[in-house]
């Protein structure tokens, strides 16, 4: 039996900023439990002294000279944005009124 | 059809250094055929046929006066439209940036600008290169040259369709699990995904970053050959780009042998549960390669089992995190729902809009995969199968200087025969996979038709981190040797395409 439930997709759905509609919460329950069913079966394949990889070629510490290069102009920077004004990106409210 | 268009890249480099032909020429036939079967293979999202001209034009004048320029200089090259490129739209096969012109270019394109290359266009791809047949790209899939009615590969199947229908001799893919490679077996063309950092990322819009690599798609080996050497090298603007050079992809090309090679075959991937036409030519292969004085040996990866399962959980966790940018803020498509909604809901509201199945379905699971309460259960765990995978691999290498392996369990399917089910289109990586996961090289290399449906089969081969010279010598030596058998290259095979 799958662990994911209509509530934890629409749980997820808003964590990821995604306002799913009814069908598609459905639908990606019944698709997300298959291969989270499907995928669990890695925890047999490891112990606990397993060290993790995050990156496949290590590489540390990667710095440049700090000095100030060329970079994109603010109109330039702004050039994609749907809305802009005064030089910033321009967006709806960022708190509710209440 | 024009003969320049069946011309491969390296012969073109010749061509065009002796000024047998001109660059505009070839350029032309090139946009011709675009012109001719473009609608029907639906390779391209954008053509940029003049300012292709233009560079082409350029290559030309400096070349009569007597310039030296690059090796590749007045080649026709096509772009996946995940590279950023600041005359062009930039979709990533995504609605949500539709139109986007992106303010800077990716380091691959301005290394193809500085080497004078003219780039016909942006080629099609699973939405933000998520799937293997561009039946997710959200301007509609491409097609199959040698099958209108099968998919290309995905997700790099716009740039495997320009090439294997000769709209262009040269495209850029990239290879997150196999999206160079599984294109490239599937439509008969050459696919290679170099060692992780080898072609900088910069202007590659990431789809899992630590498992995404740049690569070449080409007709052969040589050509893609000159198309690693013309876009590797280290970039500052890359954290993770390799110092220092992996030597001349071209001369490993060109010196192509199998002689004392060890191969190593890897035993979870040595068939089973294949297709019977690719187990034939696979094994045919095998016999090709121990007939040109290689040993094979028989290596144990117990690891791969769970390579797919690891993968599938790193990379939406990754895409989860690198898929937030697209937020309504900066770049891209803003919906805003009625009344006075706060910004939350703006960002909610334009990603449902804007995302289509396969990507909301893997950043939700991404973004579960992280969790707390399920991090040590999925990311953790798959982050340590990529250290067990990483062993077997290093085991392997120890027995063997390259191993093989099928490219995919099955030749080019029908639209919309695995579509709806996602476990069923994940499996098509099976065999890619484990190289993303490790960071090492791995190359396809079409070795025929299949017996039952007449379409193309790979072989993949793979060598150690930063050993990508061996792919070439190896994968050159199986080419030629297969082209001496049939008297003619994989593409004569194809058969004529269909168009109205």
């Amino acid at each position: 039996m799958s662990e994911i439930t209509p509530e934890l997709v629409r749980h997820l759905a808003g964590l990821s900023r995604i306002d799913l509609d009814e069908a598609e919460v459905a639908r990606f329950t019944e698709q997300l439990g298959l291969i989270v069913d499907s995928v669990a079966k890695i925890s047999q394949a490891i112990d606990g002294n397993t060290p993790a990889t995050s990156h496949p070629i290590p590489l540390a510490n990667v710095f440049r000279p700090d000095v100030v290069e060329p970079s994109l102009t603010q109109e330039q920077a702004l050039s994609g944005a749907p809305d802009s004004g005064q030089g910033r990106f321009r967006v709806a409210a960022i708190l509710d009124e209440e | 059809m024009s003969d320049l268009i069946r011309l491969n890249a390296s012969e073109l480099v010749e061509l065009l250094a002796k000024r047998e032909v001109s660059s505009v020429e070839v350029t032309q036939a090139h946009l011709d055929q675009i012109a001719k079967v473009g609608d029907a293979v639906h390779s391209f999202l954008h053509i940029s046929g003049e300012s292709a001209l233009a560079t082409a034009k350029d290559v030309d004048a400096r070349r009569a006066a007597g310039e030296k320029l690059a090796d590749l200089a007045g080649v026709p090259i096509a772009v996946k439209d995940n590279l950023t490129t600041t005359d062009a739209p930039t979709t990533a096969g995504s609605k949500i940036l539709e139109g986007w012109i992106p303010p800077y270019d990716a380091t691959v394109v301005t290394k193809l600008r500085n080497q004078m290359l003219p780039i016909l266009g942006k080629t099609n791809l699973d939405e933000f290169a998520m799937g293997s047949s561009t039946e997710f790209s959200a301007y509609g899939p491409s097609k199959n040259p040698w099958d209108l009615e099968r998919i290309p590969g995905g997700s790099g199947g716009g740039s495997s369709s320009v090439v294997s229908s000769f709209q262009s001799p040269l495209a850029i893919g990239s290879d997150t699990g196999g999206s160079i490679r599984f294109p490239g077996a599937v439509t008969g063309t050459v696919g290679i995904k170099p060692t992780y950092g080898a072609v900088s990322r910069y202007g590659l819009i990431a789809l899992a970053s630590s498992l995404d690599q740049i690569g070449p798609v080409a007709r052969n080996v040589l050509d893609a050959a000159y198309l690693q050497d013309a876009i590797a090298g280290h970039d500052p603007h890359d954290s993770t780009s390799l110092p220092g050079s992996l030597g001349s992809m071209v001369e490993a090309a060109k010196r192509g042998s199998l002689k004392g090679k060890r191969v190593g075959l890897i035993k979870q991937l040595s068939g089973d549960g294949f297709q019977q036409g690719v187990r034939n030519r696979f094994a045919e292969a095998l016999k090709l390669i121990t007939d040109a004085g290689a040993e094979i040996v028989e290596v144990d990866c117990p690891s791969f089992e769970y390579a797919i399962d690891a993968y599938y959980l790193i990379l939406p966790a990754e895409a989860s995190s690198n898929l937030a940018k697209f937020d309504s803020v900066r770049f891209g498509m803003r919906v805003a729902p009625e009344g006075t909604p706060t910004i939350e809901r703006v960002m909610a509201a334009t990603r449902e809009a804007g995302f289509g199945p396969e990507v909301k379905r893997r950043i939700i699971l991404g973004t579960y995969a992280l969790s707390s309460g399920s991090f040590d259960k999925f990311y953790g765990a798959a982050q340590k199968v990529r250290t067990l995978i990483q062993r077997d691999f290093d085991a392997a290498f120890a027995k063997a200087d390259v191993l093989v392996s099928p490219t995919a369990p099955t030749t080019a399917f029908k639209f919309g025969e695995k579509v709806s089910d996602p476990l069923a289109m994940y499996l098509n990586d099976i065999a890619t996979i484990p190289a993303n996961l490790a960071g090492i090289p791995g190359i396809s290399v079409p070795i025929g038709l299949a017996d039952e449906d007449n379409l193309p089969v790979g072989i993949q081969f793979l060598a150690p981190a930063h050993e990508d010279a061996r792919l070439y010598e190896v994968g050159a030596a199986l080419e030629g040797i297969l082209e001496g058998i049939w008297g003619k290259r994989m593409m004569d095979f194809a058969p004529e395409l269909k168009v109205n």
